[in-house]
């Protein structure tokens, strides 16, 4: 399964990425800055080809037949690696969380669902906790502001690690963002089945981040930052939304989430 | 539940609930004050977490122990006089309270707030029986005056503004006076009740914890309303769900540490009081006829389909006050007796879950409840649970299972989704201008009330594979 690539150097762990469908489709900046941080951060990095979705949709909507046959597509294609890194809180708690679930009567997948999940790990806190990793001679001058996701938070428990990689970007500084904890009502396919709800959630938020008067916006997940790009854009804001990892590839300088190329 | 309200879907409770700006202030500055009041108090106890984990030990060990701790109970709680009735349900347990009334020719009661009273239905049952209630926690005699449903399961006035709340007791005390300040409305609603007290005929409560090594039972207030409602009465009846019991009182001490803090930020209540049996030879003052009333109402089975951790609740409220959804929509929206993400747990089990299907997927799943929740029910592993028993069940439209077949198919075959991903961005860049997409067929859901981002002209996996085709 795995895919030869003339990227990689010699030594450090072999990574796979595995991109999320949100970034592939949406985002492709995002895998790029992914893959020369990791590369960056001493590994080798290999982007499985044959990959699509973690099944998180499924999983959440209670189609566990349909979330177990995608896991079961992952977790063989992501097995062969040292190490699977993912940029994004949900899709890696889906995987290092819930695939275990999702087989909790089946041994076998169980274990092999085991084997991954103590494998894989979000972008961020892969680069902080596993590679000891911090920026050198990036910088960008703004001021910006964090959204934490919730599934990073509360699944994976990240939270310093962003901020300590944000902190050695030179020339930015980081304001805080009052209920910076507090779920942004994007929630997969909860945004769009419950939109007036999860409308008044975001607009509530997008409202905190204008009032730091921040430049930018930066959090971890796609899905959140589509959300809440998507909502400042609508009411007018000046606010410019970017995933952390394209700040500290030092992409900053490039077009935001939803600015012409 | 008021009828016509509940009769409207759960979409048309929502747009009404959103639509009206005085709910809004109502619910933040409640749930605003307690979250800051019990972050306050978290961060002055170091001991939180061990205590978390001790609460939820103890509701565990009972519950799994049901039976004998029950049998303890029922055993203790007659020896000090009480007597000790079973309820299957809600309306068997409504039968017994009203047979008791009756009994005791009882024309006006007085209530204390007690939740399971509102799941058993007991004021309708009341009213049917011609008998008068009177309620008398400061919140449930304002929402009687109003006649509304509660909306929170410790404020249950909470959408009520001051403001409002001023204009309901002008409107209906007899002696309301100025009513220009707090301590004035509060003086009114006191001037109102005081007589009702004493002239009750039987006083009902709810229940806090039922100890079983001494059959006390226990209720915190702040008012001090239940110990007016349960004394002066000559029969004191309490209805209660069968998972309130502890072992004893030094446990029931170590759930009420973890329940006043983390419902109103506060240490103790003003009012922790332990009733057991009726009034005794030479006492000055209590009840002559001590009931209790034990309710299952659905709570064996629960144990029984998997959401025995939903019995460890103590119905503190702070899951409401922390949900992003229900500080949007309020207790109102959910249609329910029990609100917030414990009420989307417990209504499809309570109601039916085809009635209810829209409260656990009305849900971001972003796990704040749980991280507050005393007693660390796993409430979004129990939302998910019912999420799966609603497509399993089949309750889920056909349009959306089979969006979802088509996409899992292509999740399962790279080359396909390859190819669907790619003419999806293609047909998203027809409706963009300049980099966002303001409207596009089949996203009416996103682009109604935010913009979309222009995806690039190629996927990532594409782009990647040229790069790589590179020399």
């Amino acid at each position: 399964m795995r895919q030869d690539s003339s990227r990689q150097s010699a030594g450090g762990p072999c990574v796979g990425l595995f991109v999320t469908c949100l970034v592939d489709a949406m985002r492709p900046a995002i895998g790029f800055a992914a893959i020369n941080l990791l590369e960056a951060a001493g590994c080798r990095v290999e982007v499985p080809l044959q990959q699509t979705c973690c099944g998180q949709p499924a999983l959440n909507s209670g189609d566990l037949a349909g979330a177990r046959q995608i896991a079961q597509h992952t977790i063989a294609l992501l097995e062969p690696f040292e190490y699977v890194v993912v940029p994004s809180g949900s899709c890696a708690a889906t995987i290092r969380v819930h695939y275990t679930e999702l087989f909790h009567e089946d041994p076998v997948w169980r274990a092999r669902a085991q084997a991954l999940a103590a494998r894989t790990h979000e972008l961020l806190s892969f680069l902080v906790d596993i590679r000891g990793w911090l920026p050198e001679q990036v910088a960008l001058s703004a001021s910006a502001t964090y959204h934490d996701s919730c599934s990073g938070l509360r699944e994976l428990a990240i939270n310093a690690q962003p901020r300590r990689l944000l902190a050695a970007v030179e020339g930015l500084s980081l304001r805080p963002l009052e209920g910076n904890a507090t779920c942004c009502g994007f929630g997969g396919m909860f945004c769009v089945k419950y939109a007036a709800i999860s409308n008044a959630i975001v607009a509530e938020k997008a409202q905190s981040i204008e009032a730091t008067g921040a430049e930018l916006l930066l959090g971890g997940d796609l899905g959140c930052l589509m959300n809440l790009a998507g909502k400042l854009h609508r009411r007018g804001s000046r606010v410019r939304a970017f995933h952390t990892a394209e700040i500290l590839a030092g992409m900053g300088g490039g077009p935001a989430i939803g600015e012409a190329t | 539940m008021s009828g016509a309200r509940q009769r409207l879907s759960f979409d048309a409770r929502v747009r009404d609930a959103l639509a009206d700006p005085l709910l809004k202030v109502a619910i933040d500055r409640t749930t605003g004050n307690a979250r800051a009041k019990r972050a306050a108090a978290m961060a002055a106890w170091p001991g939180f977490s061990a205590a978390r984990e001790l609460g939820r030990d103890i509701k565990d060990h009972v519950i799994a122990h049901l039976d004998h701790y029950l049998v303890q109970f029922e055993r203790n709680a007659r020896s000090s006089g009480a007597q000790v009735h079973w309820a299957r349900s809600g309306p068997e347990a409504c039968d017994i309270v009203v047979a008791i009334c009756r009994k005791a020719g009882a024309r006006t009661v007085t209530r204390s707030k007690s939740m399971l009273g509102e799941e058993i239905g007991l004021p309708h049952a009341l009213q049917e029986a011609a008998i008068e209630r009177v309620e008398t926690d400061l919140a449930e005699h304002i929402i009687q005056l109003a006649g509304d449903p509660p909306s929170h399961i410790i404020w249950p006035a909470l959408h009520k503004t001051r403001e409002q709340v001023a204009e309901l007791f002008h409107a209906h005390h007899h002696d309301p006076g100025t009513l220009d300040s707090i301590e004035a409305m509060v003086a009114s609603a006191r001037r109102e009740l005081r007589g009702r007290f004493l002239a009750a005929d039987v006083g009902i409560s709810g229940a806090n914890f039922l100890i079983a090594d001494t059959g006390a039972v226990c209720t915190v207030t702040n008012e001090g309303n239940a110990e007016l409602t349960t004394t002066p009465p000559r029969v004191h009846i309490v209805t209660a769900g069968i998972e309130k019991l502890v072992p004893s009182c030094a446990h029931a001490m170590a759930m009420l540490r973890l329940l006043v803090r983390s419902a109103t930020g506060a240490e103790l209540t003003q009012y922790t009081t332990f009733h057991c049996g009726p009034k005794r030879p030479g006492d000055l003052d209590g009840p002559a006829e001590f009931h209790i009333v034990l309710v299952d109402g659905g709570r064996t089975r629960m144990l029984a389909e998997g959401l025995a951790e939903m019995l460890r609740c103590i119905r503190c409220g702070a899951c409401l006050n922390h949900c992003v959804v229900y500080r949007h929509i309020g207790g109102h929206a959910y249609g329910a007796v029990y609100p917030g993400p414990m009420g989307s747990v417990l209504t499809p089990m309570l109601d039916g879950l085809p009635q209810s299907k829209d409260l656990p997927r009305a849900c971001t799943l972003n796990g704040q409840c749980q991280e507050v929740c005393p007693v660390a029910i796993p409430l979004p592993t129990l939302l998910r649970g019912w999420r799966d028993r609603i497509w399993s069940t089949g309750l889920e439209s056909v349009t959306v299972r089979q969006g979802f077949a088509v996409w899992r198919f292509l999740a399962l075959h790279p080359a396909l989704y390859r190819q669907a991903s790619a003419m999806a961005v293609w047909m998203m860049a027809w409706f963009a201008r300049g980099g966002w997409i303001a409207r596009m067929p089949l996203a009416g859901g996103w682009t109604r009330y935010r913009d979309m981002p222009r995806p690039p002209r190629r996927t990532f996996i594409a782009q990647y594979r040229r790069r790589m085709a590179r020399p």
